[in-house]
């Protein structure tokens, strides 16, 4: 049966387009006109978060502070998610064009680009690319230099905050919010951070104009993502789509027949059980994702997949806030007791209750999300969690 | 250990001796000497002029960082799930056959160190490992061994 409705879209890793012509002409508009362009796109952040690029962009141009910065967060951290690996390989220049942008509009002179230390083998590579595009900039008369800063392995630098501390020099801790990164980030000075991916949708819209973009997605999320999909598929891989498809749409092209549930999001996304594909939309209006999409079909045990999932987390906290440095501990341990019956069923509640603690209290994005796959497993998967 | 003290001053010469600069001095001990022994992070504090405690706090914070002397190859193997789906624990199972060492443990001739690590972002083609920094992909039992007595030989 063909599927009408998933509809591949070929932006990102398009290569009909120059670097220079797009940097020179976008330079020769205003700000404000920069700005209102990206907003009528409706572009929204591509990590995960969502938050609407343009404003970003905005509130930190309107800063009085001398010195900005635009950081690329290339810190792809999240179980399931490749598509920034792929993107800094095929098209890097896309993603140094689109922080020239972005530094245009804001003011800075200066861009990092912050790179996951399991991607080290991409650094020399981006180094070459890094050496054409300076020498494009200068052809082009813009003041801008970008350096690439390498991380060593920790999940929780992803989070912008953490992520300005480790370029600081520090352990990578999230900083109390507010002040947010576009009145006080790297060096406590106004900072955009985006995520590789929403950089080169930038670019491209000022290739195309916003209209192409606003063409593709639904009102909530306009535009295409790219997809990072694994697991229990005959087709694994990275592939970009239009978004707003349903989970059932998507498990038609990508499932084994056999699907019975998808990871939307990675670990800390939630987890979509087969009765809830036909209803549930995938983007900003349902469930949302940084691009991780994993399979599971019916020779999985959930319980496996939320213990991997609870390691992963008990492992990667950064240990600063109890609610998050206790929680995913206890998480972990409660679900082995139960699993070994050395608990009663009914403590599942309680470890509920604990998420749900953790969703208020932790101090960032990853101690709050770790309710979301623990809830939307337990929830929907009771019988596998008890016997 | 004056070789260490020599190391982290070219270091330093190269990435400058702020604060900033720690974590790359660190990145570059660690690709040279494969730990970040207690020796080097003194040194790198006299270097820094900061306080050695503000270095053993960043140094250990961080996974690839290592504070534990480690083999000349580290190979970390992927343990995240869709790796652990296609298989990782075969992996592990070959590698610590062929070296006679568990998850952790280092190699008596430190030439290799087996670890395990969070996702490496090669899902569809997993399982995957790194050795230092090189990655492999697509692993199977037979594959992992022809890798590894590559590297026993170099």
């Amino acid at each position: 049966m063909p599927n009408n409705f998933l509809r591949r879209v070929d932006l990102i890793f398009d290569e009909d387009c120059n670097l220079k012509d797009v940097l020179k002409s976008t330079y020769q508009r205003s700000n404000d006109d920069i700005i209102n362009e990206l907003l009528e796109s409706g572009l929204k952040g591509r990590g995960g978060a969502g938050f609407p690029t343009a404003l970003k962009w905005k509130f930190t141009s309107e800063q009085p502070d001398a010195d900005k910065y635009i950081v690329c967060n290339a810190d792809e951290g999240e179980p399931g998610t490749f598509k920034d690996r792929e993107i800094l390989f095929k098209v890097p220049f896309k993603v140094f064009g689109g922080m020239a942008i972005c530094a245009k509009v804001i003011g800075a002179k200066e861009g990092f680009l912050y790179l996951r230390g399991e991607y080290r083998f991409l650094l020399p590579e981006l180094e070459n690319q890094l050496k054409v595009f300076h020498s494009a900039l200068n052809d082009l008369g813009i003041n801008f230099t970008i350096k690439i800063v390498m991380g060593s392995g920790a999940y929780i630098c992803g989070e912008e905050s953490a992520l300005f501390e480790s370029m600081e020099g520090d352990r990578g801790e999230p900083r109390n919010k507010p002040p947010y990164p576009t009145v006080s980030g790297f060096r406590k000075k106004p900072t955009v951070i985006n995520n590789v991916e929403t950089l080169v949708y930038s670019f491209m819209i000022f290739r195309y104009g916003a209209r192409k973009f606003k063409e593709l997605g639904t009102a909530d999320s306009r535009g295409s993502k790219v997809f990072s999909i694994s697991g229990d598929t005959p087709k694994p891989g990275i592939y970009e789509l239009e978004l707003g498809m349903t989970v059932e749409q998507f498990v038609e092209e990508f499932g084994d027949g056999d699907t019975k549930a998808v990871q939307v999001g990675g670990a800390s996304g939630f987890c979509v059980p087969r009765k809830k594909f036909k209803d549930t939309i995938i983007g900003f209006e349902g469930v949302p994702t940084g691009g991780s999409m994993m399979l599971f079909n019916s020779s999985r045990s959930m319980y496996n997949v939320l213990k991997n999932y609870l390691e992963f987390f008990e492992e990667e906290s950064c240990g600063q806030c109890t609610p998050c440095r206790v929680g995913c501990q206890q998480l972990k341990l409660g679900i082995e007791a139960v699993k070994k019956g050395e608990r009663h069923a009914v403590y599942l509640d309680q470890l509920q209750k604990l998420a749900q603690t953790m969703k208020i209290t932790a101090k960032c994005g990853l101690g709050q999300s770790v309710a979301n796959s623990f809830f939307s497993i337990v929830e929907n998967f009771k019988e596998e969690m008890i016997y | 250990m004056a070789e260490t003290k020599e190391l982290v001053k070219t270091l330093a010469d190269r990435h400058g001796r702020t604060r900033e600069s720690l974590i790359p001095i660190l990145q570059g001990v660690v690709q040279q000497e494969r730990y970040i022994s207690s020796e080097a992070m003194t040194e790198i504090a006299r270097e820094l002029d900061i306080s050695a405690a503000k270095v053993y706090g960043t140094a250990t914070f961080y996974s690839f960082l290592d504070t534990q002397p480690r083999g000349k190859f580290v190979i970390r193997v992927c343990r995240t799930i869709s790796c652990a789906m296609r298989g990782k624990s075969l992996i592990i199972q070959e590698i610590e056959d062929l070296l006679k060492i568990k998850v952790g443990e280092t190699t008596q001739n430190r030439r290799f160190t087996l670890l395990e690590t969070n996702c490496l972002g090669w899902c569809h083609k997993g399982p995957a490992m790194l050795v230092n920094d090189e990655v492999y992909t697509e692993l199977t039992p037979e594959r992992v061994r022809d890798i590894i007595n590559e590297y026993m030989n170099k």
